[in-house]
């Protein structure tokens, strides 16, 4: 019961008049910064880090904690709305979420997503208060070998059960995966692929620029032939019989967010993997579970609440890392590290014995701020929904303005926006010629992270390729892969079975 | 339009006059008109991210730039991509940039066009060490033991470090040719990676600086063996250092700031203050006891003289390790 008494000492924290302000006020920046295409939640918390000093370090830290959370609720917002998605976490969103707004459904969506992202988020924070400390240990148990494994389970999942042309999905990751090659090699430090010398190359193609440039300036395009002066979206009325529709929609899904919340926790905390394979993962279990597959993707509310409890879940547990190890598990988390030694905290495995005041003030602000984030969130709906019934020249011209902002802020170089248009073509000729963009994408955002692993892991068991397997861990996670790689095969090889008499007859 | 134009060529006019009359009196006068941007060579969430952060973030408490100062990661490429940009904003008053060793190997490793020589030197702030750290659940306890481990293993002694050619890699290189050893060297990110496999027992050593493994080594998770400082450091009194085992190993990580060529002289003077007010902070000399930096002040010409030096030799050891272009 001592863990009781310690989050009953961190409530009387974070429960103060100036920490519930902060967070309410953190929330809400967090969600405007995560709705933005193109501005994360990196970017809020490094745009925000220099003004806390005004207030205490535990104050400091709640809203930091609380943008971080707003950012991951806002992060659905765009890719429901727009189709693109603001954050590599968000890509899951976009399959099921787009759909439904096309469908007149955005605010059944948004209601979904930010539902979901507090149901996991909660999840998440009640497993991390209760097994913070033990679990550093499992996070500590992830080499090399894991990690490559962990990746490669997210890819599987993603080609086995998402894909209806399983070569073009296949063919767009490897595309993806050639393009995070571009840059400087992490092992031998030597430059590839700089096309026509440009120094921008140096640092590699982000995410974003991909993204905003498929998603965002594809899209456009796409619109601009398909329906010259229809919406590209049905306008979505918002009612409060929509919303208890929504919550009870929501009742029906607890087995997809359980699922999804402690798969998201799991995979968030260990260093490296993060919340984007988390929020893939549990979208195709939740295809695989589901009693009506042939749904997802075409706007089911179920599809959209799977990778939102996730993602959301994921954040939670990134913390666990960076508190307990001082490794964060995302670039968000790298910067609250910043923070924190900034106001002389050492993060590691002596910060919770140390600093107990600081940890569980942390914690419970986690629960303060899931709160405020939902109620914000719900109360901010209906003016996202009212954004979609801009007639659609307006709307195009504003989001075209936002991508390139949104692409130029982080870098601030010319040579992303000019990569952003190239993209936006580009991935409208593909869509043209029916590629799904979701692999390209994440191909980009986890290829470095699997190549990475992968040779850290040949280098140190002097190239016996076998290592993978050896491990438990890691042979665990392999035969997983294969059998979600083999399983809608074996689907398709049954129904032929089972079809080949009826000729006959 | 000419109105503009005159009003320029007059403008300018009056102000060479003035930079004449008092040039030796205008270094007290010049300040930043916008924010300044303070350029990283190094991505988010790295040991020399943290400590651009700390420095930022004591310049804004104390007030000690009438400006914001704001940090921009240009980390792509070991730095090469900071240093290009850097070439591009020649005379510049309102860029700086925070280094580390990459400032020299970076240009000797790879043809990015850039010579150090051009840039303008403001303050080298710390020096950063080096330790050799083993797990603390192994038999290694001295030395002498943890040379015989690695020659028993046969090569396949897991050294974790950051990437080739980096610092690590150049430290790791110095212990194989002092000790006629070899070891598997493994490339990780950052080192707050490399100290999270060496705890969770994934490879076998580091040379991590103190900073990074401190948090494990107050928790008894890591073994410091010896360090590569001349002096004992006063966070770990117990270890001895490379130099008193009759090992001529010391090796150091800079942490300075350089400025675009052609910055003005009066620019110069106003960033060259900023840092000796910084240095003389409390909270910079706390942070440096505690996390095993030597505060090493260092400016203008003699900063200058020390880059070229530490860039020859640093091209000697690369050549050694043959990485060198």
């Amino acid at each position: 019961m001592e863990l009781m008494a310690h989050l009953a000492d961190g409530f009387a924290t974070s429960l103060t008049s100036l920490n519930l302000l902060i967070v309410v006020i953190g929330v809400t920046v967090g969600l405007f910064i995560g709705a933005m295409p193109g501005l994360g939640s990196v970017n809020g918390v490094a745009i925000i880090l220099p003004i806390t000093f005004i207030v205490p370090p535990s104050s400091a830290i709640i809203l930091l904690a609380a943008i971080y959370y707003g950012a991951m609720y806002g992060g659905a917002i765009s890719s429901i709305l727009l189709g693109i998605p603001g954050a590599s976490t968000a890509v899951a969103t976009t399959f099921d979420g787009r759909p439904m707004a096309q469908k007149g459904q955005a605010g059944l969506a948004l209601i979904a997503a930010a539902c979901a992202s507090f149901v996991g988020g909660t999840i998440s924070v009640v497993l991390f208060t209760l097994f913070a400390a033990p679990l550093a240990d499992v996070a500590l148990a992830f080499g090399p070998a894991e990690e490559f494994a962990l990746v490669l389970l997210a890819f599987t999942t993603f080609v086995g059960l998402g894909g209806d042309d399983v070569l073009k999905t296949l063919m767009m990751i490897c595309l993806g995966l050639a393009l995070s090659t571009v840059g400087l090699d992490l092992i031998s430090g030597q430059p590839r692929l700089i096309f026509f010398d440009q120094p921008g190359f140096y640092s590699g193609i982000s995410f974003l620029v991909l993204a905003i440039g498929v998603y965002g300036i594809g899209e456009i395009l796409y619109t601009i032939e398909t329906q010259k002066s229809a919406p590209s979206v049905t306008p979505a009325k918002l009612t409060f019989g929509e919303l208890w529709y929504g919550v009870k929609e929501l009742n029906k899904h607890w087995k997809t967010m359980s699922f999804g919340s402690i798969l998201g926790f799991f995979v968030g905390m260990l260093p490296a993997a993060g919340a984007t394979p988390a929020a893939l993962m549990s979208y195709g279990i939740a295809k695989l579970m589901s009693k009506t597959p042939e749904r997802f993707g075409k706007g089911t509310i179920e599809g959209v609440i799977a990778p939102e409890t996730s993602n959301n879940a994921a954040s939670t547990g990134s913390l666990l890392p960076m508190l307990t190890l001082g490794i964060p598990g995302s670039p968000t988390t790298a910067l609250l590290l910043g923070g924190m030694v900034m106001w002389g905290l050492v993060p590691g495995p002596m910060l919770f014995i140390e600093q107990p005041d600081f940890v569980w003030g942390l914690i419970s602000s986690l629960y303060t701020a899931n709160v405020a984030a939902v109620l914000v969130n719900l109360a901010l709906i209906p003016l996202f929904v009212w954004a979609l019934r801009m007639p659609f020249t307006v709307l195009c011209s504003l989001v075209f303005i936002l991508c390139i902002v949104g692409g130029f802020a982080p870098s601030q170089k010319m040579h992303d926006v000019w990569l952003i248009l190239g993209f936006g073509v580009g991935g409208y000729l593909l869509r043209k010629a029916d590629y799904p963009m979701a692999p390209l994408v994440l191909a980009l955002v986890l290829g470095p992270l699997m190549e990475k692993s992968f040779r850290q892991t040949l280098i140190s068991e002097q190239g016996n390729v076998l290592a993978f397997i050896e491990r438990p861990l890691s042979g665990t996670f392999i035969a997983i892969s294969v059998i979600f790689f083999l399983l809608p095969m074996l689907k398709h090889v049954n129904r032929w079975l089972g079809r080949k008499p009826s000729p006959a007859e | 339009m000419t109105y503009a134009i005159t009003r320029r060529i007059a403008s300018a006019a009056l102000a060479s006059a003035v930079l004449l009359a008092a040039a030796p009196l205008a270094a007290a006068d010049w300040k930043p008109q916008k924010p300044v941007e303070m350029v990283i060579m190094a991505g988010q969430g790295g040991g020399a991210d943290r400590l651009a952060r700390l420095f930022q973030s004591i310049i804004q408490k104390e007030n000690l730039s009438s400006m914001p100062i704001l940090p921009v990661n240009k980390g792509g490429g070991s730095g090469a991509e900071a240093l290009r940009y850097l070439k591009d904003k020649s005379g510049d008053d309102h860029v700086i940039m925070a280094t580390l060793n990459s400032y020299y190997t970076t240009p000797l490793r790879t043809d990015i066009g850039v010579n150090i020589e051009e840039f303008t030197p403001l303050a080298r702030m710390a020096l950063d060490t080096f330790v050799l750290w083993v797990n603390a659940d192994s038999d290694i306890q001295t030395l002498d033991d943890y040379v015989a481990a690695v020659k028993a293993s046969g090569g396949s002694w897991k050294m974790g470090g950051t990437g080739t050619g980096q610092e690590d890699s150049l430290v790791t290189a110095m212990l194989e040719t002092e000790f006629g050893i070899k070891v598997t060297y493994v490339p990780f990110k950052g080192g707050g990676d490399v100290a999270k496999n060496l705890v969770g027992g994934h490879i076998d050593s580091s040379v991590n600086n103190p900073s990074e493994a401190l948090g494990f080594y107050q928790a008894g998770k890591l073994r410091p063996i010896a360090a590569f400082t001349p002096d004992r450091i006063d966070v770990f009194p117990d270890t001895p250092t490379m130099t008193e085992l009759g090992h001529e190993l010391v090796y150091w990580m800079q942490r300075s700031f350089v400025a675009p060529s052609g910055m003005s002289p009066e620019a110069v003077a106003y960033y060259t203050e900023m840092f000796e007010k910084l240095n003389a902070t409390e909270e910079w000399k706390t942070y440096t006891q505690e996390k095993a930096l030597m505060a090493d002040f260092l400016t203008g010409d003699a900063l200058q003289a020390y880059f070229l030096e530490e860039r020859a030799k640093h091209g000697d050891l690369l050549g050694a390790m043959g990485e060198g272009s």
